[in-house]
């Protein structure tokens, strides 16, 4: 029998493992955003490479001013804005990657239903998810790359190690895309999307992106060191400053359970929704 | 002379529970390579549920079902690879224009760009989208959005193409020009799969049918197998004013084969309507309106479950 090409595509993945689950094409759902990204608002895409910025130029430099150095610990005194860059930098990443893994996937599934279009072809859950989660990556991956090609020239990471901080900055965008895309898979409402904004900002202020966790009793420390984006920002921080040591892995294991606890839980809850 | 045409799909003991609900209740069918198969049944039938099965997007409860061989369960992408759907909501990509619809949808079955531009070449002539090709899908109109909806599903060149409702909330223009489409595929020899409540549409379209209700399958035949078994040759429609009718039903009864008394008329089926209605007057009965037609799927559906099709 003549078998057209979708078939014998989808046919020479038989016997692989979780071939129920995944076709081996996320870049094809990738593919998808980029087509509908390329004319999409470019100011919305701006301001959030812009924002960490503005953070920079009036904390940085502005309240830098009256707080002079920076006493890090090893022996290290920085800049105040040499400080917060890496913080900003992880931070960028993380807003980067949730734009696109909360609000965008809520109004995919609950109006638009792409998924189920796409869930209708040879495409399996898992390539949605790693596609709508690589896709969401790449911003934050780009927002961290975009705020790094200021702060360099501007001698604010002034370590070789601080190149680690672009791979660093791609597996924290990958995190908090899986997790965003996870939560938002369960969400049903406006007002339960809006929960996501609300915890985001307190945490990006209290993380200890403008100053150190010292600062805070003991149990409200504990609480900081429980999220992701203190984790996120000891590390970028750990590595521009060039404190290299076993001690960062306990941040990377952190985000690799983040990526696969995401992953796991967006192909379930895309399979509930739209496949049984 | 020719040996009979394969079995695309099989179920056998089909069955969907909702919680504690049967939508799909234990139905038996089977599709053969270049049918057009229908189903027919209102709203609540289990018409969808049933598509959704066969596309590998739903689960059954028990019961089995095998398509090209394959069980939807365990080779859902494999099956998926040979499927067109038309969901009965079309699930276009709003943030893209009609190409770019057509484009994406081929890569998710992970067609080579090249085979994929040459193909949207061919299908925006099939759906008569050629003005239309750069416009954003949120203005077409009703009847192009469902023609681009399958077009879309026509980009993998499958071997089933599965229509729920193809034409529901369409005007009679753009159904007829969507009709005309499908019969198009139909003398490719693609398999048609189409689930409808129109019977104008399932008489239209399909060479077999099962009538559904409530999850069951009430008869299965071609549309014309159905009419003669289930129906007479013509029918005679009489009104006598929403009083009387219940009272000379008695009356018209003995006159005819059968006969169903709706709230607004009665319908009196017998072999020869003029006849009928001759016999009738003669017999000192004198409606306020006659007509007479012939027998269609809707009577099949109010025989068989003393209701019509469209509530
Ligand atoms: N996800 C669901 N949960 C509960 N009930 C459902 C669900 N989907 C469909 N039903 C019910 O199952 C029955 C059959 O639905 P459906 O297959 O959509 O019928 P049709 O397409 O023939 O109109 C209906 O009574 C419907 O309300
Ligand atoms: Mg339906």
């Amino acid at each position: 029998m003549l078998v057209s090409a979708a078939v014998a595509i989808a046919d020479a993945r038989i016997g692989k493992y979780g071939e129920r689950t995944f076709s081996g094409r996320p870049h094809t759902v990738m593919e998808r955003s980029y087509i509908a990204f390329k004319s999409s608002a470019w100011i919305v895409v701006l301001s959030g490479f812009v924002e960490p910025l503005l953070y920079l130029f009036s904390f940085g430099y502005g309240l830098g001013k009256f707080i002079g150095t920076m006493n890090v610990g090893h022996g290290h005194v920085v800049t105040y804005a040499a400080y917060i860059a890496p913080a900003l930098l992880a931070t960028s990443a993380m807003n980067g990657a949730i734009y696109d893994s909360t609000f965008n996937v809520f109004w995919k599934i609950k109006f638009d239903r792409i998924y189920e279009g796409m869930l209708a072809t040879s495409l399996g859950p898992l390539d949605v998810a790693l596609g709508e989660i690589g896709w969401a990556l790449l911003r934050g991956f780009a927002y961290a790359v975009g705020f790094t090609t200021v702060i360099v020239p501007m001698g604010l990471i002034q370590n070789w190690w601080g190149i680690l901080a672009i791979p660093a900055a791609v597996l924290i965008a990958f995190g908090f895309a899986a997790i965003g895309m996870a939560i938002t898979t369960y969400m049903n409402s406006f007002q339960q999307m809006n929960m996501i904004q609300v915890v985001m900002l307190p945490m990006f202020l209290f993380s200890g992106s403008f100053y150190p966790l010292s600062v805070y009793p003991h149990w409200t420390q504990e609480i900081i060191k429980a999220l992701p984006l203190w984790h996120a920002i000891t590390l970028v921080r750990s590595l521009t400053l060039g404190d290299i040591s076993l001690g960062l892995l306990p941040h990377i294991a952190y985000f690799l359970v983040m990526i696969f606890l995401g992953l796991f839980f967006t192909t379930r809850r895309l399979t509930a929704l739209f496949m049984r | 002379m020719n040996s009979p045409a394969p079995i695309l799909i099989r179920a056998t003991g089909l069955t969907k529970k909702y919680e504690d609900f049967v939508a799909v209740n234990g139905i038996d069918f089977s599709v053969a390579k270049g049918d057009s198969f229908g189903f027919l049944g209102p709203n609540g039938a289990g018409k969808s549920t049933t598509m959704r099965i066969i596309a590998a997007t739903l689960n059954r409860s028990s019961g089995s079902i095998e398509i090209l061989g394959k069980d939807p369960e365990l080779h859902g992408p494999q099956i998926r690879a040979h499927l067109g759907v038309v969901p009965q909501q079309d699930n276009l990509d709003q943030a893209l224009t009609v190409t770019e619809n057509l484009y994406v949808y081929g890569r998710y079955f992970g067609l080579p760009k090249k085979f994929i531009r040459a193909k949207i070449e061919e299908l925006l002539e099939f759906a008569a989208l050629e003005e239309k090709r750069d416009v954003k899908v949120e203005a077409l109109s009703g009847g192009m959005k469902r023609r681009l909806t399958i077009a879309r599903a026509l980009i993998s060149e499958p071997e089933i193409l599965m229509l729920d409702e193809p034409t529901t909330g369409l005007d009679p223009q753009a159904r007829h020009i969507l009709w005309d489409r499908l019969f198009r595929l139909k003398e490719q020899g693609v398999t048609l799969l189409i689930t409808t409540h129109y019977m104008d549409e399932a008489e239209q379209l399909c060479d077999r049918l099962i009538v559904m209700d409530k999850g069951s399958i009430m008869a299965e035949d071609s549309p014309s197998g159905l009419i003669k078994t289930y129906s007479t040759k013509e029918v005679l429609e009489v009104r006598f004013g929403s009083d009387k009718n219940a009272l000379v039903a008695g009356e018209l009864e003995a006159l005819c084969e059968r006969i169903e008394v709706l709230p607004d008329r009665i319908l009196m089926y017998g072999e020869d309507g003029e006849h009928l209605l001759h016999t009738m007057k003669e017999s000192g009965l004198q409606p306020l309106t006659s007509l007479v037609r012939r027998s269609s799927l809707e009577d099949v559906f109010l025989r068989l479950t003393g209701r019509s099709l469209i509530e």
